[in-house]
C-alpha cells in the first residue's frame, strides 16, 4: 500500500508516493537517490544512517518514510553551502582529521550539528554521551570528539570559521 | 628521504571533503539499472552434511528468479586468503571449499542462494527453502577437533592442518638451568573486525563480454585471481573495481563473496547481482581474528637474564583453511624480536574445527601471541623483583641483530627508546606510586606495561610488489595512479606526499582516484601486513623519480640546459646550483604537450619487488581502577608509544594509531564472538558484540620515536597494524598490579573478572 507524503529535504518541498512499509533509509537511497546516508547494520544499532528530523536525529533504517510526512529532514547532502562550502562542523572535521574511512562520517557529522546546536557550549563528556549512538571503528572517536569540541570553542570565540547557523531548512 | 618538505608534515587527506559532504561513493552508492539481489542460504547447523533440499515452494514466491544449489554452480575448490599467487605449489594457500557446499562445516555455511528482483524477496524465498540434514558432531576448540576419535572437517586433510617448530638451543635445558621456570597457559577470543561497512559486491557482464565487479576489497588485483579460480575463467576475464571502501581491518584481505556474486551474474545470462551482507552476517559468517591458546614456559635468572621461551600454540582455524599456518606460525619471529635468550622453540599447530572461519585481522597474530609473552614476561619480572620496564629494557635485542627466524636484520628497532619514552611521558613512576594508595577497599588501581614489533610487509615469506605511475597534467599537476588500496588508512594521502616530496612539486599538485581498477591500475597486491607505504612507497618513489628525470631531459632539449644542472624545486625548474628558476614548472608542462617541436606527454611508471623487511615496535601503557565488587575495570589513561621511522603525515599517523589502540584496548576489555554448544553464534549484533562506543574510551594518548629508517623509502616503516599489539597485554597487566591477580584469558569483561577475582579469593 502507498501513501503519498509531504516534507522538506535539504530545503526543498517533495511530494513522495512511499509505500507504507518503507523505511526513510530506503527512500532516501534507493528512490531518491541520496546515498550519502549509508546503512551499517540496518536495525538501529550503529548510526550511520543518522538523519536530522525536526531537530532530532534518528536512525533512517528503523524509522518510516511515512513518519516523515509534514516534517522537515536534512541529510549530509544538505549541510553544505549552497554555493558548496562545508559548514564549520564538516571544515573542523576535515581539518582535525576526524575523518578515515568515511562511512560512519554522514551520521556522526549530523549528529554532531544537531547537538551543538542542542548544547553550543558543551563539555567534553556532554560531546562523548551526545555522539555514542554513532559508531565509528577507525578513529577510536578522539579526532571526532575533538573536531566537536573545536566547533564551540571556535564558535564562541566567533573566530575564523564563519558561524553558519543550522536553521536554513528549519 | 625527505628533500621538499612534504614529507613528515600534516597535509589534509584528499578525500575528506567528499566524505563529510556525503559525495564519497562506496560499492553499494552506484547506479546499477536492472540490479538483481542476491542472498545466500545460511546452514542452521555447524557441521554435518545437506541430504535433501526442498525448493518448490520457494521457486514459486514473487520476485524470484532462480534458487541455485551447490550442483548448480561451478565446483571449483579455491582459497579465501588475500595472499599473492604462488608459483610453488607447496606454498599456496590451502584450496577448500567450493561456491556453495552441501558439506557443512560452521554454523551459517553458505548451503543454497536465492536470487530475486528485491533483496526483500530473496529473504522471503530464503525462508521457504527446507533442508534435510545429517549431522556431525561439532569441536569448537582445537583440543576436541585433535582428539584421536574425532571425524576430519574436510575429508582431504587432517584436522591439524600445519604442525611447525622453530627454535635455536636446548630449550629443556636452559629451562632447568633458570633459577626460576614461569609456565602459564594463555586464550585469546575470536576479535571481530567490525568495519561499518558490511562486505558488498556486485558483478555484471561489460560490454566487451568480460566480467565487472565492483568490490569493497582491500585486494583488487587478487579478488581478480581468485574470481577466476573460483568460477573457472581467465583471470584476464575479469574487471575488479574498488570505490571508498568502509574499513576492511583484514576482513576484505579476504575473497568472500566476489566469486559466488560473479558467478550468479554468469547464471542470469549477465545481468547485475548485487550481493550486500547484514551485520548478523557479516559478524558471524565471514572471518575472525583466530583464538589462540598458547603453553608459554619461560626461563629467569636473579640477575634478569632470560635462558630460555618454549612456546606451544594452539590456533583455532574454524570450518576454512583462509590464511591458515601464516597466523598461528608466525609469533616466533617477533617474540625473537623482541627479547635476548639463550634458547627458543615455537611450537605452532593450526586447527580446523567447527566455529567461524578464522582470518586475517589487523595484527596478523601478533595481537594473540603479544598478549601472551608480553603478560608471561611481566610475570616474570615480578618473580625476580624487577621493574617491567627495566627488565625489557635489559632483555632488548641490540641494534642490528639478525633475526634467524626471518633473516631479517633489526636495524633501527628502538623498542627499548620506546619503552624509556613512554615511562617519562605516561608519568609511569607517579602513577605506580598512584596506585599504591588503591590497594585495599573496592577500588584497586594499577599500571601495567607491554611491548611489541611488527614486520613491515611479508617479505621474506610473502612476495612483495607494487606499482605506480604518474602522468604530468598540462598545468603541471600529476596525476598518480596506483594498485594499492586507500581503505580509510590514508595511504592514498601518504603517496601523494611522497611523490610530490620526490618530484619537487607541492602536496596539493598530486590527483588520486578514488576508484582503484584492475584494468587501468598498475599492478600491486594490496592493503595488508602494513606493507603500503613501506613497499608502494619504493614504487611511488621510483615513479617519480622517474618523472623528474623525463621533465628535466625534456626541459634541457626545450632550454638548451644539461639536465644535470637543473632541479625541480617547489614547482619550478631550477638551477640546481643556486635554485635560479629556469621555468615555470607549468608552462613546461603545457609545452610538453603541445609544442611543435617537443610535444609528446610524459608517462613515468615503476614496478618493483621489494627484498627487505624493517621491523617497527612500541608499548602500551595503562592505569586501570578495577571495581572489585563488580568486575568492572575502568581504564584511567593509555598511552602508546611508536616506533615506525619517519611518520610521514602526523595526523594521519595520529589517527591509525588511535584507531588501533580503540580497537585493541577493546580486544582487551569487551570484544570477542561467543558461541553455544552446538556451534551456533550467540553475539552476532552490535548489541551483544562490544565494540567501543565513544562511552567506552578514555581519551587516548599517543607519542612517536621518529627516525630515518636505513631502508623505508622515505624512512618509513609500519605502522597501520601496530597500534593493537599491545593494550590488552597492558591491561592485563595493569589489573594484576591492581588485584595481584593474573587473569591470563581476555576480554576482561567484568563477569569474567569478577569471577576470576573470586577464585583467587579476592572477594
Amino acid at each position: 500500500m502507498n501513501q503519498t507524503i509531504e516534507f522538506t529535504l535539504n530545503g526543498e518541498t517533495m511530494h513522495y508516493s512511499v509505500d507504507v512499509r518503507q523505511s526513510l533509509l530506503e527512500l532516501l537511497r534507493d528512490e531518491l537517490a541520496l546515498t550519502g546516508t549509508k546503512e551499517g547494520c540496518g536495525v538501529g544499532e550503529c548510526g550511520a544512517c543518522t538523519v536530522i528530523v525536526d531537530g532530532e536525529t534518528v536512525d533512517s533504517c528503523i524509522y518510516l518514510a511515512v513518519w516523515a510526512d509534514g516534517k522537515t529532514l536534512t541529510t549530509v547532502e544538505g549541510l553544505a553551502a549552497e554555493d558548496g562550502s562545508l559548514s564549520d562542523v564538516q571544515t573542523a572535521y576535515v581539518q582535525d582529521g576526524a575523518v578515515q574511512c568515511g562511512f560512519c562520517i554522514p551520521g556522526m557529522v549530523l549528529s554532531s550539528t544537531q547537538f551543538l546546536e542542542d548544547n553550543p557550549t558543551p563539555t567534553r563528556p556532554e560531546i562523548k554521551r551526545a555522539l555514542s549512538g554513532n559508531m565509528c571503528r577507525c578513529t577510536g572517536y578522539q579526532k571526532i570528539v575533538d573536531a566537536v569540541a573545536d566547533v564551540a570553542e571556535k564558535r564562541q570565540e566567533n573566530a575564523d570559521i564563519a558561524p553558519v547557523k543550522f536553521t536554513r531548512h528549519a | 628521504m625527505a628533500k621538499n618538505n612534504v614529507i613528515g608534515k600534516t597535509e589534509q587527506r584528499w578525500d575528506a571533503i567528499a566524505k563529510v559532504k556525503g559525495q564519497a561513493k562506496f560499492t553499494a552508492d552506484f547506479p546499477i539499472n536492472h540490479k538483481l539481489h542476491a542472498k545466500i542460504l545460511r546452514s542452521t547447523i555447524a557441521h554435518g552434511y545437506v541430504t535433501a533440499y526442498d525448493i518448490t515452494e520457494a521457486e514459486q514466491m514473487p520476485g524470484v528468479v532462480k534458487i541455485f544449489l551447490p550442483e548448480d554452480l561451478p565446483q571449483n575448490k579455491f582459497g579465501t586468503a588475500g595472499h599473492p599467487w604462488s608459483m610453488v605449489p607447496a606454498k599456496r594457500d590451502i584450496e577448500d571449499r567450493t561456491l556453495l557446499t552441501r558439506h557443512v562445516r560452521v554454523y551459517g555455511d553458505d548451503i543454497a542462494c536465492v536470487v530475486a528482483k528485491t533483496e526483500l524477496e530473496a529473504i522471503r524465498a530464503l525462508e521457504k527453502i527446507k533442508v534435510t540434514y545429517e549431522k556431525y558432531p561439532v569441536y569448537l576448540t582445537p583440543k576436541a577437533a585433535m582428539a584421536d576419535n574425532a571425524r576430519r572437517i574436510h575429508e582431504e586433510r587432517d584436522n591439524v592442518i600445519a604442525d611447525t617448530s622453530v627454535g635455536y638451543g636446548d630449550v629443556a635445558k636452559e629451562l632447568k638451568a633458570a633459577d626460576y621456570v614461569i609456565k602459564e597457559h594463555f586464550h585469546t577470543p575470536m576479535q571481530q573486525h567490525v568495519h561499518m561497512e558490511n562486505q558488498v559486491a556486485v558483478a555484471w557482464q561489460s560490454e566487451d563480454q568480460r566480467w565487472t565487479c565492483i568490490s569493497s576489497t582491500q585486494i583488487p588485483y587478487i579478488c581478480r585471481r581468485i574470481i577466476g579460480q573460483a568460477v573457472g575463467i581467465p583471470w584476464s576475464q575479469i574487471r575488479v573495481q574498488k570505490p571508498f571502501i568502509g574499513g576492511g581491518f583484514g576482513n576484505k584481505q579476504e575473497v568472500i563473496i566476489e566469486p559466488l556474486v560473479v558467478a550468479l551474474s554468469m547464471a542470469c545470462g549477465g545481468r547485475p547481482v548485487e550481493m550486500n551482507l547484514t551485520r548478523e552476517e557479516s559478524i558471524a559468517y565471514t572471518r575472525t581474528r583466530h583464538a589462540i591458546d598458547y603453553d608459554l614456559a619461560v626461563g629467569v635468572n636473579k640477575d634478569g637474564s632470560i635462558t630460555a621461551i618454549d612456546c606451544n600454540v594452539y590456533s583455532n582455524q574454524g570450518g576454512y583453511a583462509s590464511h591458515g599456518h601464516a597466523i598461528g606460525g608466525k609469533g616466533g619471529t617477533f617474540i625473537n624480536a623482541l627479547y635476548k635468550t639463550e634458547s627458543l622453540r615455537y611450537a605452532a599447530k593450526t586447527i580446523y574445527t567447527n566455529v567461524a572461519t578464522a582470518g586475517a585481522m589487523r595484527g596478523y597474530g601478533i595481537p594473540q601471541v603479544m598478549f601472551a609473552l608480553e603478560s608471561i614476561m611481566d610475570d616474570a619480572a615480578e618473580k625476580i623483583g624487577m621493574d617491567p620496564i627495566d627488565f625489557r629494557i635489559q632483555n632488548r635485542r641490540p641494534e642490528g641483530f639478525l633475526n634467524t627466524l626471518s633473516h631479517v636484520q633489526q636495524f633501527n628497532f628502538k623498542i627499548d627508546k620506546c619503552l624509556e619514552k613512554g615511562r617519562e611521558a605516561f608519568h609511569w613512576d607517579e602513577k605506580l606510586q598512584d596506585s599504591l594508595k588503591y590497594k585495599t577497599g573496592s577500588k584497586r588501581r594499577g599500571v601495567g606495561v607491554a611491548g611489541f614489533s611488527y614486520g613491515s610487509g611479508t617479505y621474506p615469506f610473502g612476495l612483495e610488489t607494487a606499482g605506480a605511475r604518474l602522468t604530468l597534467m598540462p598545468d603541471a599537476s600529476f596525476k598518480l595512479m596506483l594498485g594499492a588500496t586507500e581503505i580509510g588508512q590514508g595511504a592514498d594521502t601518504a603517496f601523494s606526499q611522497m611523490a610530490a616530496d620526490t618530484i619537487g612539486v607541492g602536496y596539493d599538485k598530486i590527483i588520486r582516484d578514488a576508484m582503484s581498477d584492475t584494468d587501468i591500475d598498475p599492478f600491486d597486491t594490496g592493503s595488508y601486513a602494513s606493507r603500503q607505504t613501506y613497499i608502494t612507497g619504493f614504487a611511488v618513489q621510483e615513479a617519480a623519480e622517474k618523472m623528474k628525470q623525463k621533465i628535466l631531459k625534456r626541459a634541457s632539449e626545450m632550454y638548451d640546459i644539461r639536465p644535470e644542472y637543473m632541479d625541480i624545486v617547489d614547482g619550478n625548474i631550477v638551477y640546481s646550483h643556486n635554485d635560479q628558476k629556469i621555468a615555470d614548472l607549468a608552462d613546461f608542462a603545457m609545452s610538453s604537450f603541445y609544442d611543435m617541436e617537443h610535444g609528446r606527454a610524459i608517462v613515468a611508471e615503476s614496478s618493483v619487488n621489494i627484498h627487505n623487511n624493517s621491523y617497527a615496535s612500541g608499548c602500551t601503557l595503562a592505569q586501570v581502577e578495577v571495581d572489585i565488587e563488580t568486575g568492572q575495570i575502568e581504564l584511567l589513561s593509555v598511552m602508546n608509544v611508536h616506533d615506525s621511522g619517519k611518520i610521514i603525515n602526523p595526523i594521519l599517523a595520529e589517527g591509525q594509531v588511535d584507531g588501533g589502540m580503540a580497537m585493541g584496548i577493546a580486544y582487551g576489555l569487551s570484544e570477542g564472538v561467543r558461541y553455544n554448544e552446538a556451534g551456533k553464534p550467540l553475539n552476532n549484533n552490535l548489541m551483544d558484540y562490544k565494540i567501543p562506543t565513544t562511552m567506552d574510551l578514555p581519551d587516548l594518548d599517543h607519542t612517536f620515536v621518529e627516525s630515518e629508517d636505513p631502508l623505508g623509502p622515505y624512512g618509513n616503516k609500519s605502522l597501520g597494524e601496530n597500534p593493537l599489539c599491545s593494550p590488552a597485554a597492558a591491561i592485563r597487566n595493569a589489573v594484576k598490579n591492581a588485584t595481584g591477580v593474573a587473569i591470563n584469558s581476555n576480554p576482561l569483561a567484568s563477569q569474567h573478572v569478577f569471577e576470576q577475582l573470586k577464585q583467587a579469593h579476592v572477594i
